[in-house]
């Protein structure tokens, strides 16, 4: 279902659409799962986004279906926007509008905030509040879910085999970095496979996202740990190359696990910091 | 030289085809020496010639053009007379010197199993050629183009890739790409690639290209990442990345201790 057909779709308003369904069946919005509204509705989860989205009350409206499109075109069409916001105001968290009666939705010049920028707010709070969701349990479920169906994609290295990915932030904060892929299996990071997905905004899954994963489902580990450890080496007619040829083997430590005996003694060593070579020799 | 229905396909295929790799780099060029060169043969009015078709088409943006010359040497063609049956045919048909007559003398499937045989045979002549002094330079352009696509790890930085094969024998693996950032080896992206045969490239390529190109060998990064929970390492996982660590300090020593520069090419990026 493309964006446009959508769109359409939902201005029509005559047959009802959930604002989350519609927005996690977006093309190129495969990597979220769906946040049930008990989960947004409890204000305790919400606890400091009112500060992060501008707009946040009219955002969390829209997200939870309870501004009716016919109202919000009224609006935008310079209508009476008080009672809109008197009946869907249900003295919320917000800071702006927390005093007693709801103020018409206007910035600072008085204007009427345009639709789409409130529809825009909508997605980053929904992306937040997905970041949270998908820590607690029943997310890491729904996530688990779709990471069994591939829908985050499979790792592109050759010797992962086709590991399963785990979207991934570099950043909590909204606009520093796009969404990664995180390989349990080589412990890497990728970009994502297809263009769609090189511009989603990484805070909406969370730099802990991994880790909580891999720490709730131990047997990912498990399986990671017994997949064989493949590791590539160039070679010219059957012979290596040597170390000290520009193009000689330079990474191989980045895929290399403890195998002797005396490589496991140096890794319990470095189990708080990195051994000084000198107290090697 | 073709069968009808297969050449309005491949016109219509030549028709769309951008300015990608067919070692011509204008388009708008390519109809020009073809003439002449048909011309020269003398034998059909065909502009296209069977390589840039091939090259042209959707999928083939890995292979760069293997001179006739080449292909024509006999001595370059050691040992792969008994890859396909009719070897001289196949030739003839791949340098566009095969009779017309021939041609329209043979039936549907003999017509198809003649392409599919050219397709393969150019190919392992394609991983021969790579990696002469000339297939080497072609590569080199293809790979500064970055038609091989880019590395998808992250601390790579969309560092280009290089084809490689598995195996030599044809029918094994498919084609697999090679970073030279990070040394390790990558399914291509695109399905149409994934499925090319790997022994059209070879397995030596890569390490004849970076020898044979020093300067194009990248540093290396040196950042890893490490799953944090809160801002928190996860244990395991960093204890690991602190050995690899150790292993690549180790390896830096004994490198230096040798004399080797590592902060030009091939050295890591601090």
């Amino acid at each position: 279902m493309s964006f446009m057909e959508e769109v359409s779709d939902v201005s029509e308003s005559s047959n009802y659409d959930e604002w989350i369904s519609s927005f996690c069946s977006r093309f190129g919005h495969e990597f979220f799962c769906q946040v049930p509204t008990d989960f947004i509705e409890d204000d305790f989860n919400l606890t400091g986004l009112s500060q992060e989205i501008p707009h946040y009350r009219r955002a969390l409206d829209l997200i939870l279906d309870l501004v009716s499109l016919s109202d919000e075109e009224e609006e935008s069409m310079g209508g009476d926007a008080t009672r809109t916001a008197a009946l869907t105001s249900n003295g919320g968290t917000d800071q702006n509008n927390g005093n007693g009666r709801r103020t018409p939705p206007t910035n600072q010049d008085g204007q009427t905030v345009n639709k789409s920028i409130i529809e825009h707010c909508a997605e980053q709070l929904y992306g937040l509040i997905h970041a949270r969701y998908i820590l607690t349990k029943q997310g890491l479920q729904a996530m688990a879910e779709k990471f069994d169906h591939k829908e985050f994609g499979t790792c592109p290295r050759y010797y992962c085999g086709g590991m399963q990915l785990l979207p991934c932030g570099l950043s909590d904060t909204v606009g520093k970095n796009t969404v990664r892929l995180y390989c349990a299996s080589c412990q890497d990071l990728y970009l994502p496979h297809s263009s769609r997905h090189l511009c989603l905004e990484g805070a909406f899954w969370g730099t802990s996202f991994p880790g909580v994963f891999l720490k709730h489902f131990k047997e990912l580990e498990d399986y990671v740990e017994q997949k064989n450890k493949n590791v590539y080496r160039l070679r010219i007619f059957g012979f290596a190359l040597a170390k000290e040829s520009i193009s000689g083997p330079r990474m191989e430590w980045l895929r290399q696990y403890p195998s002797t005996e005396a490589e496991w003694e140096e890794f319990v060593k470095c189990e708080y910091e990195i051994l000084k070579l000198k107290d090697l020799e | 030289m073709e069968n009808p229905k297969e050449r309005e396909e491949k016109q219509a295929s030549m028709s769309q085809k951008s300015t990608d790799d067919t070692g011509a780099p204008e388009a708008a060029d390519v109809e020009m020496p073809d003439v002449l060169e048909t011309n020269s043969t003398g034998s059909s009015d065909y502009v296209e010639l069977w390589v840039d078709l091939f090259l042209g088409k959707k999928g083939h943006e890995y292979f760069c053009d293997v001179d006739t010359d080449y292909m024509t040497d006999r001595f370059n063609l050691i040992n792969l007379q008994k890859t396909v049956i009719k070897f001289t045919q196949v030739i003839q048909y791949m340098v566009d010197e095969l009779d017309d007559s021939t041609l329209e003398a043979m039936s549907r499937t003999k017509l198809n199993q003649l392409e599919s045989d050219a397709r393969k045979l150019y190919g392992l002549i394609h991983a021969r050629y790579i990696i002469t002094i000339k297939g080497l330079q072609k590569m080199l352009q293809k790979y500064r183009d970055a038609d091989f696509g880019r590395c998808p790890r992250v601390h790579c930085n969309f560092q280009p890739l290089l084809p490689v094969g598995l195996h030599d024998v044809p029918g094994i693996d498919c084609v697999k790409l090679y970073c030279p950032s990070c040394e390790d080896l990558y399914i291509p992206k695109s399905s149409r690639h994934s499925g090319i045969d790997g022994a059209y490239f070879g397995t030596s390529f890569p390490g004849m290209f970076l020898q044979a190109f020093p300067e194009v060998v990248p540093k290396h990064p040196t950042k890893r990442y490490v799953p944090k929970v809160f801002g928190f390492e996860l244990h395991k996982q960093a204890q690991l990345a602190r050995w690899q660590e150790l292993q690549r300090l180790k390896l830096e020593g004994e490198l230096q201790h040798k004399g080797v520069d590592l902060t030009k090419n091939g050295g890591y990026k601090k």
